[in-house]
């Protein structure tokens, strides 16, 4: 589980270091404490959620209890989960759901309207292609082919070796030197076929992965 | 002495390598024991350029670029660091004719300073606009930006001293100013450049906008694509901070100003003023019924000013040299300038900051040089995925709001994407659809379900399928989505697929 390559902000508000959460994960324990019975229920709404168990409840309730009483607390709970595991586990929809008094199910409206959340944990490296049209004048449309047919998976899918997941993205502000992809948080410009192999490659070697 | 090299921070140059150029100039100063300090710069805005390299000597900065790696080692060989010649070598960054015909005043300093240097920002003309507006009443602030003509350049070209008038009347316990910064227009990149290049004079925007209307909160609601400008954005509020121009009593003014950067999440429609509140409450980025506006219900039911990035920066110039200043740049009703976007299929893309009235013409050959692939250029799309696109014969139009509106199109925020003859102006039509079916918040029919039945509509032209039936069809189909949506979402999408229609019709005949 180390070295996932999708997060690397340096936030200046978040005071979790994401390397020490990920390495209390890593034994794979869930610290429950509290609402069992919650939490069940969404497991079972979740059931296809793999990597809940990797996420530490005591770091989820950490982020919702620190951000709770901001105005419009929602989205930055959301990001910063994401941000520290990957993905938004069932057990987070609960806990969140609780602390600020909406149900259940408007997390997951929230979660689901969103293209960046995410209730599946993704590929070590999130690779986004830019589908905007300056890239698509500069052949981002061939790009978007080539990186399909080289990954051998479509838009919203994960490589069978966990490598990388792929994604549309609507403009990367990079449109001046187009066609545009993000690895993780780096953007690149003017990316052929090459290029993208480069950057697959990079991705893979920079999160423990072979090529 | 300590030469100085810039070397952009900028996203779009670290795209293409400005950071291990940077890192090569660092390395082969040591090793030759240099005496090298590397200023990391926004971007000039010139990216055929990039990564252009400046060294400041005793006759100015002389620019370089573009810049590869590689290039290193023959630059310290040509004593660039005393301008030396070279094969890269551009001159005087000031005497670049892309630069020096254009008329930077939102962009001053954007790839001129360092971006979070409070001591650069200071002495060029930093805090002298928010300085004016401490020592000036609310309302003599409304009046210069009134008097400025400046309309917001976010989309929709609406008078941004008349939002602002609206706010100030409406009493309330709390107020808001909200800088939108989700730049979602595909082809559009100044919000972005700003924001990296010269972040204080966002937040001065905003300081101001509070002292105008009373409001003591500001949320910048920045897209989560772009990272940069997150960690920018945040950095630069931490020193404002500490410096006092942010907090409960803003320069000693007496006056409070809080400012937090919120995340989007990846939606378009949280660009458009309504679901961004929505978003910024926590909520699904659905967009709501007008009116209420939001100058009078806005963030959390309070009366809230909502500006794009460009608008809010433009302020602190109003209040610094005075409204007149401003409106004596530009034509009829649009003044001031138009920080253009160049882009796509072009040889010279880039920012291009000019009072209004310059022609596409003139913008995409004299600035743009042209097509990038050396063939005839066929179209344009100006004012983003729900921009008309503009045939040649149409260039001659002057860059001016109404101007554009007149022929159907519109400048939105200023973005300009080229294309040259192998575009399929029907796959192009068909994209727009697409993305409104991807990108529509799902509150109205026309637009949920419409842009996905125009996907398939134009599937079965492509088809050949009933093909004149179809192409009514479709017409019909656009005619309802902009006359039955709630927003310019489901409402503007048509734009691009007319226009296609309109000035392209062959290609849907294949
Ligand atoms: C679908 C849609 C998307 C929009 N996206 C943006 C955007 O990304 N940035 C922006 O500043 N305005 C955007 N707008 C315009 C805003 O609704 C609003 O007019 C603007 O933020 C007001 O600021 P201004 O007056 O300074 O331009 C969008 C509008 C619509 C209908
Ligand atoms: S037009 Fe589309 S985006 Fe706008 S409110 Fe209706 S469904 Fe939402
Ligand atoms: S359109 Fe691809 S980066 Fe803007």
């Amino acid at each position: 589980m180390m070295g996932r390559t999708q997060v690397s902000w340096t936030t200046a508000c978040s005071s979790v270091s994401w390397t020490t959460l990920w390495s209390n994960f890593a034994d794979g324990t869930i610290h429950d404490n509290a609402d069992r019975g919650a939490i069940h229920d969404t497991r079972i709404l979740f059931a296809g959620s793999k990597g809940f168990i990797g996420m530490e409840l005591q770091a989820i309730r950490e982020i919702v209890a620190r951000h709770r009483h901001r105005p419009g607390a929602m989205l930055p709970i959301l990001h910063e989960i994401q941000q520290v595991g990957g993905h938004l586990p069932a057990t987070a929809i609960a806990i969140i759901a609780e602390a600020l008094n909406v149900s259940r199910a408007e997390v997951y409206g929230v979660i689901t309207f969103y293209a960046d959340f995410r209730t599946e944990p993704p590929g070590r490296s999130i690779i986004q292609v830019c589908r905007g049209e300056a890239c698509q004048a500069k052949g981002g449309c061939e790009l978007e082919e080539h990186a399909k047919r080289s990954l051998g998976i479509d838009f919203h899918q994960t490589t069978t070796d966990d490598a990388v997941t792929l994604e549309p993205v609507f403009c990367l502000g990079n449109c001046a030197c187009s066609p545009s992809v993000r690895v993780g948080d780096e953007v690149h410009g003017r990316v052929d076929a090459t290029r993208f192999d480069e950057l697959v490659a990079e991705a893979k070697a920079s999160s423990g992965v072979g090529p | 002495m300590t030469v100085k090299v810039y070397v952009p921070c900028d996203t779009t140059a670290v795209s293409i390598g400005a950071d291990r150029v940077a890192a090569q100039i660092s390395a082969a100063a040591g090793s030759a024991g240099l005496d090298v300090m590397i200023v990391r710069n926004g971007s000039r805005g010139m990216f055929w350029l990039e990564p252009l390299v400046e060294v400041e000597t005793s006759t100015g900065r002389i620019a370089y670029g573009p810049v590869k790696p590689s290039d290193v080692a023959s630059l310290f060989a040509s004593d660039f660091l005393r301008g030396g010649p070279h094969a890269l070598r551009l001159g005087a960054t000031d005497e670049i004719p892309y630069l020096k015909n254009q008329e930077r005043l939102t962009f001053q300093r954007v790839g001129v300073i360092d971006p979070l240097s409070m001591e650069e920002y200071a002495a060029q003309g930093g805090w002298s606009g928010l300085q004016q507006a401490i020592v000036s009443a609310p309302a003599q602030i409304v009046a210069v930006v009134k008097e400025s003509g400046l309309r917001g350049r976010g989309g929709a070209a609406f008078p941004t001293g008349i939002k602002w008038q609206t706010v100030l009347d409406t009493p309330a316990d709390q107020k808001y100013i909200v800088c939108n910064a989700d730049e979602g227009d595909s082809g559009t990149f100044a919000d972005r450049m700003l924001m990296e290049g010269d972040p204080y004079c966002l937040i001065e925007g905003m300081i101001i906008a509070g002292l105008a209307v009373g409001a003591t909160v500001g949320y910048i609601y920045l897209r989560s694509e772009y990272p940069r400008c997150w960690t920018t954005l945040n950095e630069a509020i931490r020193r404002c901070e500490a410096a006092g121009w942010l907090g409960k009593n803003v320069a000693g003014s007496n006056h409070a100003f809080h400012l937090e950067v919120r995340l989007g999440a990846g939606s378009y429609i949280c660009g458009e003023e309504t679901a961004l509140l929505e978003s910024l409450e926590g909520k699904r980025g659905e967009v709501r019924a007008k009116p209420p506006l939001p100058a009078h219900v806005g963030l959390f039911g309070k009366p809230t000013i909502v500006n794009n990035v460009i608008t809010l920066a433009t302020v602190p110039l109003l209040l610094a040299r005075g409204g007149k200043f401003y409106a004596d740049f530009g034509q009829g009703r649009s003044r001031g300038t138009l920080t253009l976007q160049l882009s796509g299929n072009i040889q010279r893309p880039g920012l291009i900051e000019k009072a209004f009235g310059l022609t596409l013409h003139e913008l995409l050959y004299e600035y743009g040089g042209g097509s990038a692939s050396g063939r005839p250029l066929r179209a344009v799309q100006a004012g983003g995925p729900l921009g008309a696109y503009i045939p040649t014969r149409d260039f001659d139009l002057p860059l001016d709001y109404e101007a554009f509106a007149q022929r159907g199109a519109m400048i939105g925020h200023g973005g300009i994407v080229a294309f040259d003859d192998t575009v399929d102006m029907r796959r192009m039509a068909r994209f727009a659809l697409e993305f409104c079916a991807e990108e529509s918040c799902g509150k109205c029919t026309p637009c949920r379900i419409g842009s996905v039945r125009g996907v398939e509509v134009i599937d079965r032209i492509a088809q050949g399928e009933d093909r004149d039936k179809n192409l009514v069809l479709l017409e019909s189909l656009c005619d309802t989505m902009q006359h039955g949506s709630l927003c310019a979402m489901g409402g503007m999408t048509p734009f691009p697929v007319q226009s296609a229609l309109q000035h392209f019709p062959e290609d849907f005949e294949r």
